[in-house]
């Protein structure tokens, strides 16, 4: 009798149970925080309306009316969608340069590009703050634009890279021989065939931009403010309001787990590298 | 217009010298094969040929004009890879076109010139289908549409039938073959199959690590082997070697002959053998003989219809005026 691999007891049950925990697991914080954001400040807190306890649109409506939402919600889609767009400007031809004509040095300059995401931000937090107010930049979407390119570019560069590496580079020589030039072969032939990966790139790169706080709650103050910079606004010391950030914390959020929920697919395929075809 | 002249070329990977200095004049009209055990830098040589791969040194001149630093793209020259190398997001029209189209080509002439290209390829039917919906043949034929629209100088063929199946690489021969004939234009082909290099070439150039130990006629590399690589190389099946005292009774180091030119007899002869292995091809038989005493393994022709078996006994003839002779250098004598 040949012998098959029988599937064990664990993939059959354990598997999908232990799916389910885990997503549970990462999904509880935003269902709370939703639950949260329907609550007054003071049933928030209260233990017997932990569960049950009477809706209320109050705290959204406060957001809307008080806190201008709609100017940092304006401020969040310009500056990550312009980050996202200049960093696959500049990510795009630098990818492209990298996988097909590297030169001895090329792994070096992709670990280097990784080693600046080492550096804790903190770290640079002065010296920032100081240059930028000095050059007259702070508080402007220019100044978070770049900030925000500058922090994703050697991620996206990255992603890039590995999936430009999966174009057989035979395809980019016969376009060489075909007569193309340098920004043909990337508009003609590179960005048709690596076209998903782009796309799954420029969504992680947007879903980074949108979620960045370090940089947007420091160097702005109304201007350029963004979604972080309001939920920021609403953490009282006291640890008060709980109704009222997960509001703006839900309504920041929103946009972005609906995006990424009709993306799933690009998502997966972006977060595993080119790994899963 | 293709002629084609390389000088003094040489290319270096790091420190590793894999093609040494090398002169090659290849004339216009010519189907030169270029063909070698793999490794050998064949195909580097073409890829240099194309602007692919930069010279370490050395000139490549097309049709009078020095090409060593034109892009691939001007060189007037067109390539057929290994793997095809289509454009899997657009259909057999577009690939066929795009040549014509960034050569910025009016749209009417490119449909028109890709159409004829397809009707003699037999594409005419798959016009708008995209490469990965194609068999291995059909694709084969597109990469050598592509070629073809542009009237290049020269044709660069980079082992274009090794993925294909016996059958079908037979008919791709001829088709590549018919080609040549009717277009007259110069083409340069890299396989590391000697039947393709035989059948096809006008001309063919043997290399060994980089080095060009022959160029001639096919019939020229068959029966004047200069060295003893290029007749082992040349010829199916390999020819036999034979040193010692047999080779020395004709004044050599090393005597080959070919497995065609031994005569075979059950009863008599000068070397007397064991059946191997027989392989009954039809036409022809190929038998391979052991204990002979004067190599280790002698492969012998005959005739389709010879009846031997495993552990016969047979005697074998070398004719005379068919052996080569090489000193103990290798070249010929």
């Amino acid at each position: 009798m040949a012998i098959v691999a029988k599937s064990s007891r664990f993939s059959k049950f354990g598997r999908p149970v232990l799916a389910w925990g885990v997503g549970l697991m990462f999904f509880f914080p935003i269902f709370w925080m939703m639950l949260t954001s329907f609550k007054t400040d003071a049933d928030a807190v209260k233990p017997e309306h932990l569960i049950w306890f009477t809706p209320t649109f109050e705290n959204y409506l406060n957001m809307t009316e008080n806190y201008d939402y709609w100017r940092f919600a304006r401020n969040s889609v310009i500056t990550a969608v312009l980050a996202t767009a200049f960093t696959l400007c500049v990510g795009i031809p630098c990818a492209y340069a990298m996988a097909f004509n590297p030169s001895r040095s090329t792994k070096d300059v992709l670990m280097w590009m990784l080693s600046t995401k080492m550096l804790p931000a903190a770290a640079v937090l002065y010296p920032m703050t100081f240059i930028t107010k000095s050059a007259g930049l702070f508080d402007t979407h220019f100044l978070i634009i770049l900030v925000l390119s500058l922090i994703n570019l050697p991620i996206v560069v990255w992603m890039l890279f590995t999936y430009f590496k999966e174009i057989p580079k035979d395809i980019i020589e016969a376009g060489q021989m075909d007569g193309v030039n340098t920004w043909g072969e990337i508009k003609e032939i590179l960005i048709p065939l690596a076209w998903g990966g782009i796309a799954s790139t420029a969504l992680l790169c947007f879903i980074f931009c949108w979620n960045e706080a370090y940089w947007t709650v420091r160097l702005t103050t109304t201007d350029a403010a963004t979604l972080s910079k309001l939920i920021e606004g609403n953490r009282a010391p006291e640890g008060l309001f709980f109704g009222r950030l997960s509001a703006v914390s839900a309504a920041a959020v929103g946009p972005i787990v609906i995006l990424g929920w009709f993306c799933q697919k690009q998502l997966v395929q972006g977060l595993t590298f080119g790994a899963v075809k | 217009m293709g002629r084609i002249q390389l000088k003094s070329v040489t290319k270096s990977f790091g420190d590793v010298q894999v093609i040494p200095p090398l002169d090659l004049t290849i004339e216009d009209g010519e189907f030169a094969v270029f063909v070698g055990p793999s490794g050998c830098g064949k195909s580097t040589l073409l890829r240099m040929i194309a602007g692919l791969e930069d010279l370490t040194s050395g000139e490549i001149e097309i049709d009078g004009t020095i090409a060593t630093h034109v892009p691939p793209a001007q060189r007037g020259l067109a390539m057929v890879f290994q793997s095809y190398a289509l454009y899997p997001h657009m259909t057999v029209r577009k690939n066929i076109g795009f040549p014509l189209r960034m050569a910025k080509m009016a749209q009417a002439e490119i449909n028109q010139r890709v159409e004829t290209a397809a009707t003699s390829l037999n594409l005419m039917d798959y016009l708008d289908r995209k490469p990965a919906d194609l068999s291995g043949g059909q694709r084969q034929r597109v990469a050598i549409g592509r070629a073809i629209v542009r009237e290049p100088a020269a044709f660069l063929f980079d082992e274009p039938l090794s993925n294909l199946d016996a059958a079908l690489r037979v008919g791709m021969r001829l088709e590549i073959g018919e080609l040549h004939e009717r277009l007259q234009t110069t083409m340069i082909y890299v396989t590391h199959d000697q039947v393709e290099a035989m059948t096809m070439a006008n001309k063919i150039v043997v290399l060994r690590a980089g080095v060009i130990e022959q160029v001639g006629s096919p019939l020229d590399l068959y029966h004047r082997p200069q060295n003893e690589f290029v007749a082992g190389f040349i010829g199916s099946p390999k020819m036999n070697f034979v040193t010692g005292p047999e080779a020395e009774k004709h004044g050599a180091a090393t005597i080959g002959i070919r497995p065609e030119h031994t005569e075979v007899s059950m009863s008599e002869g000068m070397w007397k053998g064991r059946v191997g292995v027989a392989e009954h091809l039809g036409s022809d038989t190929f038998i391979h003989v052991h204990d002979t005493g004067v190599a280790e393994l002698v492969t012998v022709r005959v005739s389709g219809d010879i009846a031997v078996k495993h552990g016969d006994t047979i005697y074998l003839t070398p004719q005379v005026d068919q052996i080569h002779k090489f000193d103990t250098q290798g070249l010929r004598l």
